[in-house]
């Protein structure tokens, strides 16, 4: 495979935590195997909550997919370079993300076996397909994506022409991903919870935080573990769009909330009392609702004040709150709160087992595999090229492969192998200090 | 060349057809002919309903001949779990049934009262609009709303999709809790959902359906509500009706005389 060499090396830390995610995947594929054996009835799912963590861990993922337009938009459509080092992790984040998805719906679906009937018998009329089509599709862009920019950043070459379109295409297809997951969910007659309006932009701007966030995240992690410097006007940049998206995600929670509320129709405020309230006493459903409504707007205080924003430790902290508070609020309680109360007016409690957590604690790790997989990849073919190149375009700085990180966030700049050679030329003066 | 609005409607339903494929056409064909008194007439289509008289169902109390019926004939598993249960058709409170009545000062034995439910085999029934494999459809002919459980990819989003609760999935094996199976009835395997099928099976054989053949009240009447002189349409011309949730457009075809 392209490049998979370079994942295969690496320090003993490397091998240990690959070695670690590869058996605890191991562990979770075998609680899978006896799920697909005993039935779906091992997960804590019932007749009136028949979706749980699966489809929600589905839907936040799609939300985190969609999110790599945030560096994609600014880097290729605005030609803001200093975006370049951050958009392949960014690409290939969403490779992970997507792959996530698929991998959550196939071990939610009772007769996986089956899963080939959605291509061979399709419905134009239903969401489902559409969902598959849309998921499917920018998989295949951003693979075609991410393998190409890697080669050309290998290669010390300017991305293929034909890329272009490819990349422009991504764009609204990113948005087209996660509002047809929306539609999956308003679309039903009989979920008030669900059939709101809001449901797609407020997904859309819980996915542009909760992604970015957890992008910003995993870029300083990737420079402490390997001197890979995004550089800081990329970081500082994305935080502003985590500041904007989680703003837009809090007011339309609050549109949800006053028209609700001050309607007071029962049908309307019922699920949102379960939420944020519980029943009659403290439910999980409820704390999950509290602690992430909380954790909302303990983020946004860190993310308004400029100061705090740019400073790591601060961002930091608030990146991980707005990433728990979204997952809360995204990947469970919008699920189980749809559900809850019940056509009929029941409250079922929804409280994962053991085996439905394990099988989803192994999706993730499976996802941690592939983002270290391909970053491993990029930070590698990176540090190559920058070895080969680096006296050429910074003379006084030329150290190692990986260099420190202030060198890593000016080859980053300066380089920018992966943009398109017509579009590059024009500010790379301007952004040459 | 001058077209009327009606031949216009027929030219872009032929597009459609072409588009969608042949089964909206009929639809299409009763639209036009509904929007234009002039036309032909709408194509006569049975549509199985049913209605379910609550003052004769309440002389029985705590009475469940029609669900026991249902669940001998369907080979339907007794699951002690009620969150892996199975119902095809099954007993509610009234107030629970009929969300907008209005209970608070109503006696407390009579609030109690059961009420059947089952599948609605609405004439725009939301599970088939989302199943993404066509493992549930509207059968043309009589509109009651199939289930093809070798199809079924057990994905749930019909019991999402289903305003009235009436779909149930086979969390854990349904064989392992059928006592006496009825060799005439297929069971179910792992991982499918299902549902009242308004006895397609004994309908095609000029029979009534099982839990209306079980009523000792004769509390549920069967027939075709697209039939003017049929007995469903003789009693629903002279009787007030509630129909669950009608306010969602999903034209159930269950209907409940008060």
């Amino acid at each position: 495979m392209f490049l998979f060499e370079k994942a295969l090396e690496g320090s003993r830390r490397y091998q240990l935590w690959v070695a670690g995610l590869v058996a605890f995947i191991g562990v979770a594929f075998v609680v899978y195997l006896h799920q697909l054996r005993y039935g779906l009835g091992i997960t804590g799912m019932s007749r009136n909550v028949s979706w749980g963590l699966y489809i929600g861990q589905f839907t936040f993922l799609v939300g985190i997919a969609a999110s790599a337009v945030m560096v994609v938009i600014p880097y290729y459509l605005h030609n803001r370079r200093e975006f370049g080092r951050m958009t392949i992790l960014g690409e290939s984040l969403a490779v992970a993300a997507v792959t996530m998805c698929l991998a959550f719906i196939l071990i939610d679906m009772g007769s996986p076996t089956r899963a080939l009937n959605v291509i061979l018998y399709p419905q134009f009329h239903s969401i489902m397909f559409w969902d598959m089509v849309s998921l499917s599709g920018y998989l295949f862009l951003n693979a075609i994506i991410t393998v190409n920019a890697l080669h050309a950043e290998q290669q010390n070459l300017p991305l293929a022409g034909w890329l272009s379109p490819v990349i422009r295409l991504s764009i609204p297809w990113a948005i087209s991903i996660h509002t047809v997951t929306a539609f999956l969910y308003c679309g039903l007659p009989g979920r008030m919870f669900w059939r709101t309006a809001v449901l797609a932009p407020r997904f859309l701007a819980s996915a542009f935080a909760a992604g970015p966030a957890l992008l910003i995240l995993l870029c300083l992690l990737a420079r402490k573990l390997t001197g890979y410097d995004v550089g800081k006007k990329a970081i500082d940049g994305l935080a502003v769009v985590v500041t904007y998206a989680m703003l837009a995600n809090v007011f339309l929670l609050m549109m949800e909330l006053f028209t609700a509320f001050y309607s007071h129709v029962p049908e309307l405020t019922e699920h949102l009392k379960l939420m944020y309230l519980g029943q009659g006493g403290p439910t999980l459903l409820g704390v999950f609702g509290q602690v992430s409504l909380l954790l909302m707007f303990a983020a946004l205080a860190p993310l308004l004040v400029p100061r705090l924003r740019r400073s790591e430790r601060w961002l930091t902290i608030a990146c991980a709150a707005v990433f728990t508070s979204l997952w809360m609020d995204k990947g469970v309680c919008l699920v189980v709160c749809g559900f809850s109360p019940s056509p009929l007016g029941a409250v079922t409690s929804y409280v994962p087992t053991l085996p439905e957590v394990t099988i989803t604690l192994g999706v993730w790790a499976a996802g941690a595999l592939m983002i270290t997989v391909f970053y491993k990849i990029a930070i590698a073919v990176n540090a190559e090229e920058g070895a080969e190149h680096s006296p050429t375009y910074e003379p006084g700085g030329a150290r190692g492969p990986v260099g420190s990180a202030a060198h890593a966030s000016q080859a980053g700049v300066l380089s920018s192998p992966g943009q398109f050679p017509a579009s590059g030329d024009g500010t790379s003066g301007r952004d040459r200090r | 060349m001058k077209i009327t609005r009606k031949e216009f409607l027929k030219l872009s339903g032929a597009g459609l057809v072409l588009v969608f494929g042949g089964r909206e056409l009929a639809a299409l064909d009763r639209a036009a002919g509904a929007t234009f008194p002039g036309g032909a007439k709408p194509r006569p289509r049975k549509q199985w309903a049913m209605i379910v008289d609550t003052a004769k169902c309440a002389k029985e109390p705590g009475c469940t001949r029609c669900i026991e019926a249902c669940d001998a004939a369907h080979n339907i598993p007794a699951i002690p779990d009620k969150a892996h249960e199975i119902q095809w058709i099954w007993n509610e409170p009234a107030d629970v049934v009929f969300d907008e009545s209005d209970v608070q000062y109503l006696d407390a034995a009579r609030r109690d009262e059961q009420i059947p439910v089952l599948c609605n085999h609405c004439d725009q029934p939301p599970c088939v609009r989302v199943c993404p494999t066509g493992a549930t459809w509207k059968r043309e002919e009589d509109g009651i709303v199939m289930m093809d459980w070798h199809r079924c990819i057990g994905c749930r989003y019909c019991m999402a999709a289903c305003p009235y609760g009436a779909r149930s999935f086979n969390w854990v094996d349904p064989r392992a809790y059928l006592a006496n199976p009825n060799p005439d009835f297929p069971t179910r395997t792992l991982g499918v959902v299902e549902k009242c099928t308004f006895c397609s099976e004994r309908v095609v054989a000029g029979k009534l359906p099982a839990c209306v053949e079980a009523c000792p009240e004769k509390a549920l009447l069967f027939g075709d509500v697209n039939d003017p002189h049929s007995e469903v349409r003789e009693v629903l011309s002279e009787s007030y009706v509630l129909r669950r949730k009608p306010e969602l457009g999903t034209g159930p075809n269950i209907y409940y005389r008060i």
